[in-house]
């Protein structure tokens, strides 16, 4: 019988993914940090706000961002051409979003500082997302498919 | 949030986007093979001019703040991501989850490429004009006597965000290209849409949260 031709079996997708390391958690982790990040700082609007938490927030989210793609790359058994083209679609989708958003930023005349911050959360939050939208993907499909 | 994947290569042709169902195998033994997948597109090429309108009209209206269609958008945008994920949570998923396989197949290819666009589009429009409608009103100041519910709002947006971004889509997009491949693999697209289903109910009843935050707000 192909793989995946009983209704409802395991297949060989099924099989492989014990092998993958946990890009998924990753991810949710890297946009919770984002996200809080965000949240710190939109709390603080209309007065002097304090950067340190959410510098260190979004370092942490940037190092995970990094070793999530390198475990991705290192993934031997992988779908790489479907990985790849979702990941192009999604990319340019969240660009555009985060485009959207920065300019939000940028009209309403943010200061420099928080400005810099938001820049780089909206820069991740546009890697991330994508980096998870393709991997879910492409961790069901098998090895060789286009 | 838009998730756009188009996939060119796997659009279907002018005269092919119709319910026929895919050169697919029969039922196995004991009806237990995979049924039959309809043709459909992962992203309804169709919807994306609208999408574009509305994401357009989002940026003009943050950029004239004017007040009246900041407050189209966030109260349209948002009153429609909150029915649909509490439709889609509580009552469509319960109907989905007793319907035939075929049927739930066949539903979930006509269903699921909209909410690709929907879901995403709905998102963009509330959060972007909400922030601007509440820095045009002056709520998100520290100083707004209940900047503590703004606060709590942004957590619970904050919530909802990260398990639509993290879970919902991801879980989308997979049971999409599942589908369209040769065989798919039923068990696991149930898997994948009861993750759909659930995370629509939790964000549901999380915009219940904001709903009472937000009709505070504006009363108070």
């Amino acid at each position: 019988m192909p793989a995946g031709a009983g209704f409802g079996e395991p297949d060989a997708e099924d099989l492989r993914q014990a092998d993958f390391p946990p890009v998924m958690p990753m991810g949710v982790a890297t946009l919770a940090l984002i996200v809080a990040g965000g949240v710190v700082v939109a709390a603080q609007y209309g007065r002097p706000p304090k950067l340190t938490i959410p510098v260190v927030l979004l370092g942490l989210a940037a190092v995970l961002l990094i070793v999530n793609a390198i475990l991705v790359i290192r993934i031997t058994e992988f779908a790489r051409p479907v990985f790849h083209r979702v990941l192009g679609w999604a990319l340019l989708a969240y660009f555009v979003i985060a485009g959207i958003l920065e300019f939000v930023f940028v009209f309403d005349h943010t200061p420099a500082r928080e400005l810099a911050l938001f820049t780089g959360m909206l820069l991740l939050f546009a890697l991330d997302v994508p980096l998870m939208l393709s991997y879910s993907v492409a961790r069901w499909q098998p090895p060789d498919a286009t | 949030m838009t998730d756009v994947a188009i996939d060119p290569g796997l659009e279907s042709g002018p005269g092919s986007a119709g319910p026929e169902p895919r050169a697919t195998p029969p039922p196995g033994d004991g009806g237990q093979g995979p049924p039959p997948v309809p043709n459909f597109n992962i992203v309804p090429v169709r919807g994306l001019p609208i999408v574009a309108v509305l994401l357009i009209g989002l940026v003009v209206a943050i950029a004239s703040n004017n007040l009246w269609s900041l407050e189209f958008f966030h109260v349209a945008g948002g009153g429609l991501w909150t029915s649909l994920d509490l439709f889609l949570g509580l009552i469509l998923g319960p109907i989905m989850g007793s319907l035939a396989i075929p049927a739930r197949v066949e539903f979930t290819t006509k269903f699921m490429p909209k909410m690709l666009l929907i879901m995403p589009t709905l998102v963009a429009m509330t959060l972007g004009a909400g922030f601007q409608l509440a820095r045009h009103l002056g709520n998100l100041e520290a100083a707004y006597p209940h900047h503590a519910w703004v606060v709590a709002s942004y957590v619970i947006v904050g919530v909802m965000a990260v398990i639509a971004l993290g879970l919902l889509e991801p879980a989308n997009l997979a049971v999409l290209f599942e589908l369209k491949k040769p065989h798919p693999n039923g068990a696991r697209i149930q898997r994948l849409m009861k993750v759909f289903i659930y995370t629509a109910g939790i964000t549901g009843l999380l915009q219940i949260l904001t709903l009472f935050i937000m009709t505070f707000l504006a009363s108070h």
